[in-house]
């Protein structure tokens, strides 16, 4: 099998010895060792393995390795800036004290930073639809409507003082 | 027949809420006799104490190495010379907040400032931490007691150090926020400046200790954000399904889709040419459900190699000894014993002249089905075997009993086994089993290297241990003043071994309303069962609430009642029926929390047609909670839950904004359970297979929660659990107020409505 180059969180990967059909979500796990990215039911059901490719958001378990070369790959561990400065939305997580086990908030920050680049403003319902395809089984659906408004205020916030 | 009145508890728990129960019965504030004992010979001069329990032996000398200076007055603290708290969380985290709380209780008796508190998960050592699991809503009823003494202890000592340096009385020194005052001379000392010296002090005796008053709380009460949580939002790798270890191989494990099956053959060989696989072997059975069950392993180099080849895999079962149960047929079962009495546990002499004397009685039969777990986090294990010895890393929630558990399976002495606790990506009851622990070590024993299985959430479904279904054919009374006067209930309900109900599925003889009404019955008929049962959160009340609170929906409603005031009269006047016992119901609180949720909902209010109010009460996990729910229905019967409004009580609140977030967990997973979720299977194998036919709620179907909670000083008691059963028949009997439905058949899917 050929090495396959990807480029994921601004940075070139080279990944060896993986078949050109296995999921994005497999190679960023098992290969590349970034675990930050979840397996929850394989099916693109439940959301928690989102990332972004070209900035969109992807349920990774159903995206061919090769289908994502050449394309920017970014995941939950390429989030906050180079500096360490976490993104708005994983400082309005922390606040707002969101996570139960954690397991699927991954993936819901990942559609919820696509969302708010789409759209800086969203309201309670463009929230419900953007993130209906994240299954959270803690329930912690209202903590996660109530970040994502801080966190577009927060977001707000930096692009005035920038 | 006499029923198991604990059978909704694993049998460890049982004991162990029990001995909680008697215990504080007898004192309220001292659970046991424990000492601590002060440790010396400390690798540079440093100081360790372990408390003991139960006579058990102390930390071991590689504990003390570990170190190296500061001070270390027992095995849940240990201050440095810099001023660094580090407090060790001795239970699994799960999601219920744990890591967090229990390390608060220390922090607020030793009087640190939360900001200098560094929090790390503790070893599994239940020599040195007491039991170590995460269930039943107990961790921090059962710890609350022992954390708050190991802080006590350490900052006596700390002050007992100021005071000999400052060659003043003892009594004359305070504490605030990491420092010890000494206000006559205005002298000052940090912890750890005190460090070293506190190490020599004597370790003050248990009844020296001065615990403080809630009025004193400096930390609890607070919102305090989860300890994992830069972590969790960054993707560190914390989950049991993150552990990566050098040269680590991947593994999957198939079980025959009826529960019992054993492998007569399987190709193998053409497996093992697949790409990526390493090995491929058939595993037999070890102990019982719970344990080791029989399979093909097959390990590979990725777990994507491992999940392709399980696709090839073709197995010949020997379904000899499995399960062939239909929920089908268990269905028509139980209806046709609608009219049967069923084996009587528990009934009250007057109870037919009740009936017969009653004004009018109402009858009606309540049926909710099995039900799935659905950690998101799939079940998984590492393991590794190597130079005789097997460590493990697991998302547990009774690690000590996977130790076992892998002991048993794998022939290993307990000795030769090392298990790291793992956070878990959900727990709600279904890791309290340890049987993916098993599988991971037979297959480590075999390999050799270190191998991670991970189920697939095709199997996670067909592999869960699920809540139990249930049937009940309820009666009720009520007398020409509109009161209560007799229930009896037939319940019919599933056994394992022919004795008593299987694992989360019995009811206790002292369940809400019998010890309530003056007459009442309650029968059971137990169906034998193959399918494994077992503890979903809130094991019975998850279910019982909802049949119970829906019933008296009913009677008041038969009895041209206000449901509030017909359920206060059915609560009765304020008493507590095993005084002492936080595990008993409490009527007095449980009145008040009802009233609370009335209020808070604006109940007796009009509503315009399709809407309506509904109210329940449920005590179980020693909280008492009702829930009040405001829904509108329209003609396609779409359900929309506009508000949930909680009254809970359970006592002193330790980290308010967890306290808040499980009970809006729960609040949503009652709505998610009662919305469409069901377990059916036929042959003895279930039929669902992911999140399609298994729906979880989302985020469009999440109301606005309100919570309000009575706080007192009674000792704070869990909430993973207690704020959940109360949701269905809220949300049930306010269905009821707004459309003149009566839902008796969960999810509410099967009579056509959808939220």
């Amino acid at each position: 099998m050929p090495a396959l180059t990807l480029q994921i969180n601004g940075q070139s990967q080279v990944v060896e010895d993986v078949d050109a059909s296995t999921p994005l979500l497999w190679v960023l796990r098992d290969h590349v060792g970034l675990t930050g990215t979840k397996y929850g039911c394989g099916r693109g059901l439940c959301g928690a393995c989102t990332v972004h490719v070209d900035g969109a958001p992807v349920r990774s378990c159903q995206l061919p390795v090769a289908s994502v070369v050449g394309r920017s790959i970014r995941t939950i561990e390429g989030l906050a800036a180079s500096d360490g400065t976490l993104h708005p939305l994983q400082e309005a997580w922390i606040e707002h004290d969101v996570p139960q086990c954690g397991y699927c908030q991954a993936g819901q920050i990942m559609s919820a930073a696509a969302l708010l680049e789409q759209n800086p403003e969203p309201t309670d319902a463009d929230i419900n639809l953007a993130m209906a395809g994240n299954l959270c089984r803690c329930a912690t659906y209202t903590r996660i409507r109530a970040a994502i408004h801080t966190a577009a205020r927060k977001a707000a916030a930096r692009r005035s003082t920038a | 027949m006499k029923a198991n009145p604990e059978t909704n508890l694993p049998r460890f728990l049982q004991t162990e809420e029990a001995a909680v129960a008697r215990a504080l019965a007898r004192r309220p504030h001292e659970l046991d006799r424990r000492a601590f004992l002060k440790i010396t010979g400390a690798a540079g001069g440093g100081l360790m104490l372990a408390i003991v329990l139960g006579g058990r032996s102390r930390l071991s000398a590689n504990d003390t190495a570990a170190e190296e200076t500061g001070f270390s007055p027992n095995a849940f603290l240990y201050i440095g010379t810099d001023g660094t708290v580090t407090i060790h969380a001795k239970n699994p985290e799960a999601g219920q907040g744990v890591k967090t709380s229990l390390p608060m209780v220390i922090a607020e008796e030793l009087d640190v400032p939360w900001e200098s508190v560094r929090v790390e998960q503790a070893r599994l050592d239940e020599d040195a931490y007491g039991s170590q699991f995460a269930g039943g809503s107990l961790s921090v009823p059962r710890n609350w007691d022992r954390l708050r003494q190991a802080g006590a202890a350490a900052r006596a000592m700390l002050v007992a150090a100021a005071a000999a340096q400052w060659n003043v009385p003892v009594a004359e020194c305070s504490t605030e926020a990491g420092v010890v005052v000494h206000a006559a001379t205005g002298r000052r000392a940090t912890y750890g400046d005190l460090a070293t010296a506190a190490a020599a002090q004597p370790v003050p005796a248990e009844s020296d200790l001065r615990l403080k008053t809630r009025d004193q709380y400096r930390l609890l009460g607070r919102r305090i954000t989860g300890v994992d949580n830069r972590a969790i939002v960054t993707g560190g790798k914390l989950f049991g399904i993150d552990q990566q270890l050098p040269g680590m191989l991947y593994a999957v494990y198939q079980k025959c889709p009826s529960f019992g099956g054993r492998v007569a053959g399987a190709n193998l060989e053409q497996i093992r040419r697949l790409p990526g696989v390493k090995h491929a072997f058939v595993v037999d059975a070890v102990g019982g459900d719970a344990d080791l069950r029989a399979g093909v392993a097959i390990v590979a180099t990725s777990t994507w190699a491992a999940f392709q080849a399980r696709r090839q895999l073709r197995v010949n079962w020997d379904e000899s000894g499995a399960a062939t149960d239909s929920w089908s047929a268990f269905v028509e079962q139980a209806a046709a014993l609608a009219d049967q009495p069923g084996t009587v546990v528990k009934e009250t002499p007057g109870v037919d002249t009740a009936f017969a004397q009653a004004a009018r009685t109402v009858a009606a039969s309540y049926t909710y089905p099995f039900v799935y777990h659905a950690n998101l986090e799939p079940q998984n294990c590492t393991a590794w075997f190597h130079d005789g010895r097997l460590e493990i890393w697991a998302p547990s929630q009774t690690p000590a009993s996977g130790v076992d558990a892998a002991a048993k399976v794998t022939g290993l002495d307990k000795s030769a086994i090392t298990l790291h606790m793992l956070r878990i990506g959900g727990g709600f009851g279904r890791r309290l089993m340890n049987d993916f622990v098993c599988e991971a070590a037979v297959i480590a024993r075999e390999v050799g290297v270190p191998v991670k299985l991970t189920w697939t959430r095709e199997q996670d479904i067909a592999y869960d241990f699920y809540r139990a279904g249930g049937f009940h054919h309820l009666k009720g009374a009520v007398d020409a003043a509109g009161r209560l006067a007799a229930w009896q209930d037939h319940f019919v309900t599933f056994t394992s071994d022919g004795r008593e109900p299987t694992r989360g599925a019995g009811m206790r003889a002292t369940e809400f309303p019998l010890q309530n009404v003056p007459e009442s019955r309650f029968a059971q008929t137990l169906l034998p069962l193959k399918v494994p049962c077992g503890y979903w959160r809130a094991p019975g009340s998850c279910a019982l609430a909802w049949v119970i609170q829906s019933f008296l929906h009913e009677l008041s409603h038969a009895a041209g009642r206000d449901h509030v005031e017909f359920l206060l009269e059915v609560m009765g006047e304020p008493r507590w029926f095993e005084e002492g016992n936080l595990w008993s119901l409490n009527t007095g609180r449980a009145a008040a929390v009802i009233r609370l949720a009335a209020e808070k909902i604006g109940w007796g209010r009009s509503l315009p047609p399709g809407r309506g109010l509904g109210l329940a009460f449920h005590f179980s996990h020693a909280g008492h909670f009702a829930h009040a729910a405001e829904v509108s229905v329209d003609a396609a019967r779409r359900v929309t839950v506009h508000r949930v409004v909680v009254a809970g009580d359970v006592g002193v609140i330790v980290n308010r904004s967890g306290a808040e977030n499980q009970i809006e967990g729960s609040v949503l997973d009652g709505l998610s359970t009662l919305a469409a979720q069901e377990i059916t299977f036929e042959g003895g194998a279930v039929l669902q297979s992911n999140f399609d036919d298994y729906p979880l709620l989302r985020i469009t179907a999440a109301p606005a929660i309100e919570v309000h909670m009575i706080e007192s000083d009674f000792p704070p008691t869990g909430l993973g659990e207690p704020a959940l059963p109360p949701v269905a028949p809220a949300v049930c009997n306010a269905i009821f107020a707004a459309t003149g439905h009566r839902i008796r058949t969960l999810p509410i899917a099967k009579e056509g409505f959808s939220i």
